[in-house]
């Protein structure tokens, strides 16, 4: 039947890879989508600036282009960096960006301007007078933020984030040209070695599609908590 | 009782919406027990002076003293805003609201709407601000709907909920903001009961409203607004029986 040549437990490790990856990407994301969407929804025009630059660079560059960008880029402003504390200080350090921390900050990078938009519009759906309504009974900001936006927000960002994870899923096979061992360049590093690239790739489908089943499930329970109370006159 | 500090008192409020003077100078004292009903034709004012009262809206000039304490202001560029905002929060606190479209918070069930600010603003114990809730419920007629979410039950249940939430703080003045007025017909009968048994057991009220038979009955005082000026105000018996100036005898007259 189905025969890996060895190369099984390797590509499963690479899945780990993969997983890995994404989460922490999808974590970082998370946290500088929310800081994007505050920044914009702030009264700061300095904020509110910073946002917009950050969201239209990152949407107007190709994914790949940043990847290299930020890694190669990276490599060369530390090197830089540590020959200018050679010939000022005499210390002689050499830092090696690691491929796992530029892929995971790049794809973070990335996804938090998307994810930023995706806040934004589902925190500008919550009506207004629940807002009011936690003020007028003496919620400050902070209160009213994490007991009435925030958990209906996400009912109108839910949607946007799961289509959000599914792309940024995907995106993390293109950190193979940054040298990442994922899942992707182990199955090529395969396919060239034996000649059969069908069998691999076709292996490698197959998991990427049981990591979004998954997470479609996790995001149908997540939608459902959060949608409770808009149902219909019971 | 010279020793209690008036609930609320308001100095001489204005309010400015672009070119648009909404409030010219408004001004108002509820005693504790006093029913103050603000009645006026839509655009005279009387929402916008009534969110002026807990600062949903910044008035541009005038005073704000909840229970003695007078509500410190400052200028910046942006406008007139007030200096410390944990005051406002506090003083938030001893005004409840009702509003004209409820605004019971959607994704929590009646009884954790009325649990909400008490817990997490006043600090109450959680049990106890359910057995207060409780109570609370029953009075509004409203317990058999404890656990229903809001877009559940009828506007009129969810009106009767947002006063029970309103009365869970243990508020010094309710704020009602046209709690009829988004009911169908049928409906505002029940709010209005339960609206007037509290003027009863001596609530401090302020009450927007187009329900002049409510004005009339439960109003310790009537203030007719028009744009933006109180035109007419005194007991009910004198201001809706006997209106001294044109504008009022015609906004009082039945419109059929």
């Amino acid at each position: 039947m189905l025969d890996l040549q060895g190369y099984g437990p390797r590509l499963l490790e690479g899945a780990g890879v993969t997983v890995s990856l994404a989460v922490l990407s999808l974590a970082l994301s998370l946290v500088l989508g929310l800081a994007t969407a505050s920044a914009k929804m702030s009264r700061s025009v300095v904020a509110h600036r910073l946002a917009t630059l950050y969201t239209t660079l990152i949407r107007g560059v190709p994914d790949l282009v940043l990847m290299m960008l930020l890694f190669f880029g990276g490599q060369i402003g530390v090197n830089v960096l540590t020959d200018w504390l050679y010939d000022t200080t005499g210390v002689d350090i050499f830092i090696n960006i690691n491929e796992f921390v530029a892929g995971v900050v790049t794809i973070g990078l990335i996804f938090g301007a998307y994810m930023g938009e995706t806040f934004r519009g589902a925190f500008m759906a919550v009506e207004h007078g629940q807002i009011e309504a936690g003020k007028a009974y003496g919620m400050g900001d902070r209160l009213v933020f994490w007991r009435i936006r925030f958990p209906q927000m996400m009912r109108h960002a839910l949607p946007g984030l799961s289509n959000n994870w599914m792309v940024l899923l995907k995106t993390t096979a293109l950190v193979s040209v940054i040298g990442l061992s994922d899942m992707v360049r182990i199955a090529a590093e395969a396919s060239k070695a034996t000649r059969e690239p069908f069998t691999f790739m076709i292996v490698v489908a197959v998991i990427y599609l049981l990591i979004a089943s998954v997470s479609e499930w996790l995001f149908a329970r997540l939608q459902k908590r959060y949608s409770i109370g808009y149902g219909e006159m019971d | 009782m010279a020793d209690t500090p008036i609930p609320l008192e308001v100095r001489n409020i204005t309010k400015r919406f672009g070119d648009t003077d909404v409030l010219k100078g408004l001004s108002l004292e509820a005693h504790k027990g006093d029913v103050i009903t603000l009645i006026g034709a839509s655009g005279s004012g009387k929402s916008t002076f009534l969110r002026c009262m807990n600062l949903l809206e910044q008035p541009d000039a005038g005073d704000l003293i909840v229970h003695g304490e007078t509500i410190r202001f400052k200028n910046t560029a942006k406008g007139r805003e007030p200096v410390d905002w944990k005051q406002v929060v506090r003083m938030r606190a001893k005004l409840s609201m009702v509003f004209q479209s409820f605004n019971l918070w959607a994704h929590m069930t009646v009884l954790e709407n009325i649990i909400e600010a008490p817990i997490y603003v006043l600090g109450k114990p959680r049990k106890e601000a359910i057995e207060h809730a409780e109570a609370l419920l029953e009075r509004v007629g409203l317990s058999h709907r404890a656990n229903a979410y809001p877009a559940q039950i009828s506007g009129g249940q969810q009106q009767r909920g947002a006063i029970a939430r309103a009365l869970a703080m243990d508020p010094e003045v309710m704020l009602f903001d046209e709690p009829t007025s988004a009911l169908d017909p049928e409906l505002v009968g029940d709010v209005l009961k339960v609206m007037h048994g509290l003027a009863d057991e001596g609530r401090t009220m302020v009450v927007v409203t187009h329900e002049m038979g409510f004005a009339r009955d439960v109003s310790s005082q009537v203030i007719y607004l028009h744009e933006g000026l109180a035109e007419e105000a005194g007991k009910p018996a004198d201001v809706l029986n006997n209106p001294q100036s044109a504008r009022l005898k015609q906004f009082l007259a039945p419109k059929y």
